[in-house]
């Protein structure tokens, strides 16, 4: 191994109000090594990633490139200095293709464009990591892996040596992540400097040379990989080795009742960059959890949309507790006993500016309207909010701050609360546990499974596949705005489901990756 | 206790430096415009003072102000309301003018009634002109046809040349020596005026809808439904509330608004439609709105501290022979000193 790291972080230190997030780091990233920087969300990994990219200054320390103290000021600077990062949502321009997209990204862009040239360069270098794309296909047909390979194009091409990779797996299907994992092990074959972000224990242990764990804003421990067991990092990074909650399967079949959601041939036309959704038929009884499985932007979000009536229906019938709800509106679909939880509460379902109790309202303000709008009735807003509240035995923030200067999980908290407070037929759940620290992803499937028990039927979109097997009664998989299977947990396997949200049907994928067949099976 | 404690103590730091700055900052304005005075040979120091007695240094000069800021004050409100849920009005000068097409169209269609009927008949005119007027621009908006902002500014051009064609033609005033005018307002529908001034019954209007707009977004569930909309329209429509609805609603009152303000304008100050009805005050209560971000104490000291500006050009003209034009180089630096202030809050994302 070098003796001199590319990159190492020394004593590094930085505070936000309230909060201390890297508290004297160290770290080094050395050239031929993937190193895993582990930890729960809010563990201070993309902080201290931010600090290397220049977003933000380090309070104290210092970092080293190639053992000289460098101060980065910007991702500018960071660029020079050959430290590239991909982040959790790419940065890529949807309209321009990919060859234009990487061609913005170069520091040497010449004035006059050699489109050739660059993409002979382009497939000379994804030719040896293959990460193959087409390079003059538009990026808005691409799909989320090859995107990333976009990504990683973009800074190889940039003579990137340091990379450094944010939650790479968040989106991609198991097979995806697989082939994303044979790439990094080509760069460091060749020499590159590899860090992954990851919460996930069981990639870091499949792809990383050595793990270093992030607690509360610390390292909490660095070994290397033939060292490291599931229990061992658990232990790091928690502190004590938390026992996820066994989910409790309630084993009474659905009821035999007429289902609170039919779906009934919906269509639905697709909007701007949306899938439409094509023929779906799907029912959701009470007292069942029925699993979305699809990698993003394969219409999910639409289908969710439709039920709760943000989108209209081109084709089909919407039936909610036997009556045609084809054309209700948001407002009538929520009152009928329609729940949202959605995956990012402050972008979907929550007003940061406005305080805890007016959030609380929002979600059904002509219950708390007195003289016919003209005031609101706050004391029985907040009686509610309590109620709820301490039912799911959460604790009760704050009410009259604004909902904004809360933790993220105490968001969460709120706005599950707010959702379970009038006993929900229906509950949309998106992404539920995505973007959550560990005690809090728990504790929604905690409430997810006790409304379930409680009688509600849930319709739970989610990416994460372990999710889904674990908490779903039945599950249905989409591709391209259809639903093109559906089973059991006990019928179906993981891996199938992630060639089938792929569109790699059965045996023929087994053996597509290797083979390096086309467009996105070469991952 | 501590923490609450020293955060008001930070605000009212921030609050005091915010003023000394602001202050300074008009100060230099005041510089800059003198040095203006000098150029055209003037004693600026004579100058401000005339426009200092000719404003707020006499029972009279102050009423001249307040009768400008009654329009500026509707006005600022037609944009402030729509800009809520953060729709952009340009069109306040369109809304005042159709409003007064219709005021007049009731003042001169029933002039034989009493004030009784008339004056609340042409006030409802007024709204309902330009409430509709905005109106159309509001429903093309919530359909996604096309953006209210530039809907409502091209729809200020059709608005004006609509008043010119009715006192060019139909209602031109055949007893004006062929002047485009239309026929002056009856006695009954003209507004009363408060004893010895020419502040007219809009001013109670004008506060009348201060507060009822504080009101209401302070206090009620469509206030709450409107921040709501105004901080996450995508979250407010998930939580099941009509943005629909409340554009067609925002764009309909705003313009009402400054419909009024238009009915004020003809039958208290001009008695009768002229194309001249407005310099610019639709535009102006524009910039009151944005520069207060919708405040209804800041919508008054700007309409307040703009009127004054605009008094203080007539007072040159008359008593220094510069053009009263001059004094939107004021307004202007004026303006850049608002504009200039610390960018908190929505200046930047």
């Amino acid at each position: 191994m070098n003796p001199t790291p590319f990159l190492s972080f020394r004593g590094i230190t930085k505070s936000f109000p309230a909060v201390l997030a890297n508290d004297r780091v160290d770290f080094d990233m050395y050239g031929g090594e993937i190193h895993a920087l582990l930890g729960e969300n809010g563990a201070g990994k993309s902080t201290l990633m931010k600090i290397l990219y220049g977003f933000y200054r380090a309070d104290a320390g210092e970092i080293r490139v190639h053992g000289k103290p460098t101060d980065i000021r910007s991702p500018r600077d960071a660029r020079r200095h050959r430290i590239g990062m991909v982040f959790q949502d790419f940065i890529l321009i949807p309209a321009l293709t990919v060859a234009e997209n990487i061609a913005l990204f170069l520091p040497d862009l010449p004035f006059v464009l050699d489109r050739a040239l660059i993409c002979k360069r382009i497939e000379e270098i994804s030719e040896r990591y293959s990460l193959r794309v087409d390079p003059g296909a538009p990026v808005w047909q691409l799909s989320v892996g090859e995107r990333q390979k976009v990504e990683l194009l973009k800074l190889l091409m940039a003579d990137t040596q340091i990379l450094i990779l944010d939650e790479p797996t968040r989106s991609l299907a198991p097979h995806e992540a697989a082939g994303l994992f044979r790439v990094l092990d080509n760069l460091r074959r060749d020499g590159f400097a590899v860090t992954v972000i990851t919460h996930k224990i069981r990639e870091v242990l499949e792809c990383a040379d050595r793990i270093t764990v992030m607690r509360r804003g610390k390292i909490a421990g660095t070994l290397p990989c033939a060292d490291a067991t599931q229990n061992a990092l658990v232990s790091l990074m928690f502190g004590k080795a938390i026992a996820e909650s066994p989910q409790r399967r309630c084993e009474t079949p659905a009821g035999e009742a007429v289902p609170f959601l039919q779906l009934k041939g919906v269509s639905t036309r697709p909007e701007g960059t949306g899938m439409g959704l094509k023929a779906i038929s799907l029912t959701v009884g009470s007292r069942e959890i029925v699993g979305v499985a699809g990698v993003s932007g394969n219409g999910q979000r639409e289908l969710g949309d439709v039920v709760l009536g943000m989108e209209k229906c081109s084709l089909g019938t919407k039936v909610l507790g036997g009556a045609d709800a084809t054309h209700w509106s948001v407002a009538r679909v929520r009152s009928s006993g329609t729940a949202f939880i959605p995956e990012d509460p402050l972008g979907m379902a929550a007003f940061p500016w406005l305080s805890v109790q007016e959030n609380m309202a929002m979600a059904n303000t002509s219950r708390y309207a007195r003289h016919g709008g003209a005031s609101m009735d706050w004391v029985s807003v907040r009686s509610d909010l309590q109620a709820s509240l301490e039912r799911l035995g959460f604790s009760i923030p704050p009410v009259y701050v604004p909902l904004g200067t809360l933790s993220g999980g105490n968001i969460q908290r709120m706005i599950l609360a707010r959702e379970m407070a009038h006993d929900p037929r229906l509950i949309i759940a998106f992404y539920p546990t995505r973007g959550l620290d560990v005690q809090s992803a728990v504790a929604a499937r905690e409430v997810l499974l006790a409304s379930r028990d409680a009688g509600a039927g849930i319709l739970l979109i989610s990416e994460d596949l372990d999710e889904l097997f674990t908490l779903s009664d039945r599950l249905v998989v989409m591709l391209r705005g259809e639903i093109v299977a559906a089973g059991t947990p006990q019928n179906l396997t993981i891996e199938e489901v992630g060639y089938l949200m792929t569109g790699l049907k059965g045996e023929g994928a087994k053996s597509g990756y290797s083979s390096g067949g086309g467009g996105d099976v070469s991952a | 206790m501590d923490t609450a404690a020293g955060v008001a103590e930070m605000f009212r730091h921030k609050r005091v430096t915010a003023m000394i700055r602001f202050g300074g900052l008009f100060g230099l304005a005041l510089v800059v415009f003198a040095l203006v005075l000098l150029v055209f040979g003037q004693n600026p120091l004579r100058a401000y003072v005339d426009i200092f007695r000719a404003t707020l240094g006499s029972v009279y000069g102050f009423s001249e102000v307040l009768v400008k800021m009654i329009p500026l004050v509707l006005t600022a409100l037609a944009v402030a309301i729509p800009s809520r849920i953060w729709l952009i009005n340009v069109g306040g000068e369109g809304q005042l003018f159709i409003g007064a097409l219709f005021a007049t169209w009731g003042a001169i269609t029933f002039n034989d009634q009493s004030c009784w009927l008339l004056l609340p008949l042409i006030a409802i005119l007024g709204f309902m002109g330009g409430g509709l007027w905005a109106l159309i621009s509001g429903v093309m908006r919530a359909r996604g046809w096309a953006s209210e902002t530039i809907s409502t500014l091209l729809m200020n051009y059709v608005a004006i040349l609509l008043v010119s064609f009715f006192v060019f033609g139909p209602w031109k005033d055949p007893e004006s020596a062929n002047y485009p005018q239309s026929a002056p307002f009856p006695d009954a529908a003209i507004l009363p005026f408060f004893p010895g001034s020419r502040v007219h019954l809009g001013a109670l209007l004008a506060i009348a809808g201060l507060l009822i707009f504080h009101f209401v977004m302070s206090r009620t569930r469509w206030g709450l439904e409107m921040r709501a909309i105004g901080i996450n329209a995508e979250a407010a429509r998930r939580n099941g509330i009509s943005t629909y609805r409340y554009m067609l609603l925002v764009m309909f009152i705003g313009g009402g608004l400054a419909g009024l303000a238009g009915m004020g304008e003809v039958s208290a100050i001009h008695g009768q439609l002229r194309p001249s009805l407005s310099p610019g005050l639709g535009y102006t209560g524009f910039l009151i709105s944005w520069i207060t971000m919708g405040n209804p104490l800041g919508i008054v000291a700007a309409a307040f501290l703009i009127s004054i500006i605009t008094a203080g050009g007539d007072i040159l003209q008359m008593t220094h022979r510069i053009p009263a034009a001059a004094i939107h180089i004021l307004m202007a630096l004026v303006l850049f000193v608002v504009l200039a202030r610390s960018t908190g809050g929505r200046g930047r994302k």
